[in-house]
């Protein structure tokens, strides 16, 4: 079959100790048998590998951070898109898909640029900020958790919790505090990152479990393959995993889409106890940096993704291989100072 | 006592459960006893079949089976086990 030829922009380049998934998106794609795929990788910073990845990504852009606002970001869209015509745009990071998602509409009807992304209600709803109400609403099992703004409202967390408890940040980053003391600590650690405000879980035992899914928008699963991690680095990040026969999270990941129309790739982070309970501990509304695996048990994700934002219809993978691994490896990459020096000066390579 | 059906066992001795990710290894009699388990053999068809082959009284035998399948069940390898919520 000739396979249909499409430019595709891809951020989260970021292929470090914790991981954004643009280069597994990338590899996926370079892999699809539907499309043949010229990749342009958004970066943020001169220094993430996929910049440098010369077989994946054939030409790169810097993009301006998200705190910059969407206006800088539309502007250099439309710099990049003149010059290499952007199909498809997959944007992977959760701090930069507020302003991708409120940009969707501008960039179809002036650019021609199609996405698959979630709406702004879904996107806002499943915040871990949100994420009791939303298992309330959904019928899923979530650790109990509540907003915090202050240390000052610390000392009064023994009233609602028993310690140890999970102390979250509302993008990346989570730690146990054992004592109120690390409970401040924690705070002011991930609040210097990641800002306001800062969420306090109930700690949930048990085995932590994952799917990565992706959603048609009406309500129907189009693929999922749940994983656990078998490697976990200091981070938390998966270092290596394994796919799972659990219908269990299967049914809740059909449950969940059913409910709130998913629209796009999406990673459900669940702890399933040693009473076989399921707690779902967030909702991160992208592909996992462990997206491959799912490539590699016969359900290409991101091709599915891309098929989608063109409108064409999909079919919802039936399968998936049990008991494949995913075991992840870091790789120096020799890159010449001319290369460096270009991406750092001009905004490309 | 029955094991789990997608329970996967290789002659190598390897076992791998698909709803948790866990895998074993186990020596070749106790892979013989999982899968007569898997067969869903009685505890008495199990006990005959080992005593035949191998050099062990009954009641040896019969103790040593009950800490393997009381390990198995521990290792939720065993149907029952697993709760199955819907």
């Amino acid at each position: 079959m000739k396979r249909k030829k499409i430019n595709v922009a891809v951020t989260g380049l970021n292929a470090i100790d914790s991981p954004g998934p643009g280069v597994p998106v990338i590899r996926a794609l370079k892999e699809s048998k539907l499309y043949d795929v010229r990749i342009i990788g958004l970066s943020y910073e001169t220094l993430e590998p996929g910049i440098y990845m010369h077989d994946l990504v054939d030409k790169t852009y810097q993009i301006p951070f998200p705190s910059t606002g969407k206006a800088a970001l539309l502007t250099r869209l439309k710099y990049i898109h003149e010059k290499e015509k952007i199909d498809v745009l997959i944007p992977n990071f959760d701090a930069e898909l507020y302003n991708f998602i409120t940009l969707a509409d501008t960039l179809k009807k002036e650019m021609k640029i199609k996405t698959f992304l979630p709406t702004l209600e879904q996107f806002e709803e499943r915040h871990k900020a949100n994420l009791s109400e939303y298992g309330r609403k959904h019928g899923i099992k979530v650790p109990y958790g509540k907003m915090i703004f202050s240390t000052a409202e610390i000392p009064a967390l023994k009233d609602e919790f028993t310690y140890p408890l999970v102390v979250k940040g509302k993008f990346y980053d989570a730690s146990i505090a054992y004592t109120p003391e690390q409970a401040a600590t924690y705070f002011n650690k991930i609040s210097a990152k990641w800002g306001l405000p800062i969420i306090i879980q109930e700690m949930v035992y048990g085995q932590e479990v994952n799917v990565t899914a992706i959603g048609d928008g009406k309500g129907n699963v189009i693929g999922a393959v749940p994983m656990r991690k078998q490697y976990i680095t200091d981070k938390g990040k998966a270092w290596s995993g394994i796919s799972l026969d659990d219908k269990n999270l299967l049914d809740m990941t059909k449950k969940l889409f059913k409910g709130c129309k998913w629209r796009g790739g999406m990673e459900l982070e669940i702890i399933k106890t040693n009473e076989g309970d399921y707690y779902l501990l967030e909702i991160n509304p992208r592909f996992p940096a462990w997206v491959y695996l799912a490539v590699g048990c016969g359900q290409n994700h991101p091709e599915a993704l891309v098929s989608l934002a063109l409108g064409e219809d999909v079919k919802p993978f039936k399968k998936y291989d049990v008991g494949k691994l995913f075991v992840r490896y870091s790789y120096d990459l020799i890159v010449e100072l001319e290369e460096f020096e270009k991406i750092s000066t001009l905004g490309e390579l | 006592m029955k094991i789990k059906r997608n329970v996967a066992l290789s002659d190598s001795g390897f076992v791998f459960d698909p709803s948790t990710g866990d895998s074993y290894s186990t020596n070749p009699i106790g892979l013989e006893i999982i899968k007569m388990l898997k067969e869903e053999k009685t505890p008495q068809e199990i006990k005959a079949a080992i005593v035949k082959l191998y050099m062990i009284d009954e009641v040896s035998f019969e103790k040593d089976y009950f800490d393997f399948v009381e390990m198995l069940s521990k290792i939720k390898l065993t149907e029952n086990d697993e709760k199955k919520k819907d």
